[in-house]
């Protein structure tokens, strides 16, 4: 594709998507919150291109090939989202809830870890890659999103695996009668096991509240996150980096190193890949941004979920039992992709408002104005215009391999996004960033589950490449 | 995925169509089996493994020797230290 096509289809994107802002905001101003979804999204797909942000990356490079580089980044977006998150708690308008706490986040994980490991990518990697024309990454996203919406509503068979303490404990929550909780395993798993589990953050369990400054700064920033994320990267400079810093760097006549080398070494592996540095500040600092506008657009409306706009509007098909639908306040990738499957399937007939993810919680509107799917969409988008501006986008079409390790790594990310209540954004970095200990559980099972898939992925591409030695006779 | 021997010394891995980890696992692999001095060329479409070689052959001390970009598809040289 020639430079002046790549900027067209760039510019085109673009222009698109201004014209559904500025006209969904002339038909109803509600749209504009919607249009904040899309921009934010569209600055994510941006940042994750631009960096080659990917989690599964930052993870099993340290394994594969002994690459940190990637690690190193989404600290600092971690941190830097944190910062931001920090502030905006304190002043009472973060959008941020924490999660259940439990070993089940570190099981999510785990099965989430080998699935990103086999398919490339993690979920919303997987995006920005389908945004860079890669079709393998866009099997993946199918996968998790077809995955997901079948697992959220399995029935069946599957009730028998469930204990009898979860089933009891379900029938407990007084859950609306449209909602058939003793029929579904995932069902059973949530109002039976994870809603029993505690709800806490550093700062809370530190004493504070997360909107006290001291709560928000020292309990869920300084101690939930950069203290435990720098002595994280002291352990991976000495395992991955420090070796080949010292190599480099260490005079011939010195024996050994100092601690100014070694703080040296440290902050050289911090500053190593400025382009993943710089995609990890602007992403944090977006990510931060983002809650603070939807909170402020939530205030001005005089509403806490979009559920209500989209009935202002007049599209009140698909809203959960309590009147809601999906709707985040802040990054977050599988969720609304299982939305835009649920909403399919129940169309063809397949009743998917009868479980808690899609009935009670998140709803299933239609994609068209569904505000985390236009987030989503953008994304795509914003990956794309920044492929085509670098001439790096180009179409990629699967093998019956790559499609095999796609399909079956967006099914593994599937069944973990759901048990873990979300992926690597929503169930790690946006968790992790606010000071909520089940998203460093996540983390801890996708560390897991990265080694392990590495491990199998390591051994198929031993015996492909002993073959290719064989037939090239070295 | 194919590897093959060019000439004396050089040696070719085509990784097209590939997403992470397989460029980068494929990429280690050849320069394993290569002797000091020879050289592999890669050819992959996948920009994020093109960021994880980089970094895997500056910790070896592997030297990239040529980088080319077309149309999204990358070509390098890498002389094995």
């Amino acid at each position: 594709m020639s430079e002046e096509k790549r900027r067209f289809w760039a510019y085109m994107i673009v222009g698109v998507l201004a014209l559904i802002s500025v006209s969904t905001y002339a038909y109803n101003e509600y749209y504009i919150y919607l249009s904040v979804y899309m921009w934010f999204g569209f600055v994510y797909g941006m940042c994750l291109q631009y960096g080659r942000f990917c989690f599964s990356s930052a993870f099993r490079d340290l394994f594969a090939v002994g690459v940190p580089r990637m690690a190193v980044g989404i600290m600092i977006a971690i941190a830097l989202f944190g910062l931001v998150g920090a502030f905006v708690s304190a002043t009472g308008l973060s959008t941020f809830h924490s999660a259940p706490t439990s070993f089940h986040a570190v099981v999510a994980g785990f099965i989430f870890g080998v699935g990103m490991t086999f398919a490339g990518g993690c979920a919303s990697g997987s995006m920005y890659k389908t945004g860079e024309g890669n079709m393998n990454a866009l099997l993946v996203v199918l996968s998790i999103s077809v995955t997901q919406a079948i697992f959220v509503d399995i029935g069946g068979w599957t009730n028998s695996l469930v204990p009898e303490a979860w089933k009891a404990s379900a029938l407990t929550k007084g859950l609306p009668a449209s909602i058939t909780v003793t029929d579904g395993w995932v069902d059973q798993y949530l109002a039976g096991y994870v809603w029993d589990q505690p709800v806490m953050s550093f700062a809370t369990m530190l004493g504070w509240t997360d909107k006290s400054y001291i709560g928000a700064f020292i309990g869920n920033l300084l101690i939930g996150v950069v203290i435990p994320g720098a002595l994280l990267l002291v352990i991976v400079y000495y395992i991955w980096s420090r070796k080949t810093y010292m190599r480099k760097n260490l005079p011939k006549d010195q024996a050994a190193p100092t601690w100014r080398n070694e703080l040296a070494g440290y902050w050289a592996m911090i500053s190593a890949s400025k382009r993943t540095a710089i995609a990890g500040l602007a992403l944090g600092i977006a990510a931060g941004l983002h809650m603070y506008a939807i909170q402020g657009l939530r205030v001005k409306f005089g509403m806490r979920n979009a559920g209500a706009l989209l009935e202002r509007i007049g599209f009140d098909f698909g809203l959960s039992a309590q009147g809601t639908v999906f709707d985040p306040g802040y990054w977050y990738v599988t969720t609304q992709e299982a939305q835009w499957v649920g909403w399919l399937f129940h169309r063809l007939g397949w009743n998917h408002l009868d479980n808690i993810f899609f009935g009670w919680v998140n709803g299933i509107p239609n994609p068209a104005f569904n505000p985390a799917d236009w987030m989503s969409i953008a994304l795509f988008g914003g990956a794309a215009v920044m492929a085509l501006l670098h001439n790096e986008f180009k179409f990629k079409k699967p093998t019956l391999e790559t499609a095999t390790w796609a399909l079956m790594g967006g099914a593994l990310m599937g069944i973990g996004s759901r048990l873990g209540l979300g992926c690597n954004v929503g169930a790690f970095f946006v968790r992790v960033s606010q000071g909520d200990p089940s998203g460093w559980l996540f983390g801890l099972g996708m560390v897991g589950g990265a080694f392990i898939g590495v491990k199998l992925v390591n051994h198929w591409t031993e015996r492909r490449m002993a073959q290719q030695f064989a037939a090239s006779k070295i | 995925m194919k590897f093959e021997k060019m000439t004396e010394g050089q040696y070719r891995l085509d990784v097209k169509g590939y997403v992470c980890p397989h460029p980068q696992l494929y990429t280690k692999k050849a320069l394993e089996k290569l002797s000091p001095g020879e050289t592999l060329e890669i050819v992959f479409d996948n920009p994020s493994s093109g960021e994880s070689i980089a970094v895997m052959c500056d910790n070896t001390g592997d030297e990239i020797t040529e980088q080319k970009l077309d149309g999204g598809m990358y070509v390098w040289h890498i002389r094995k230290a």
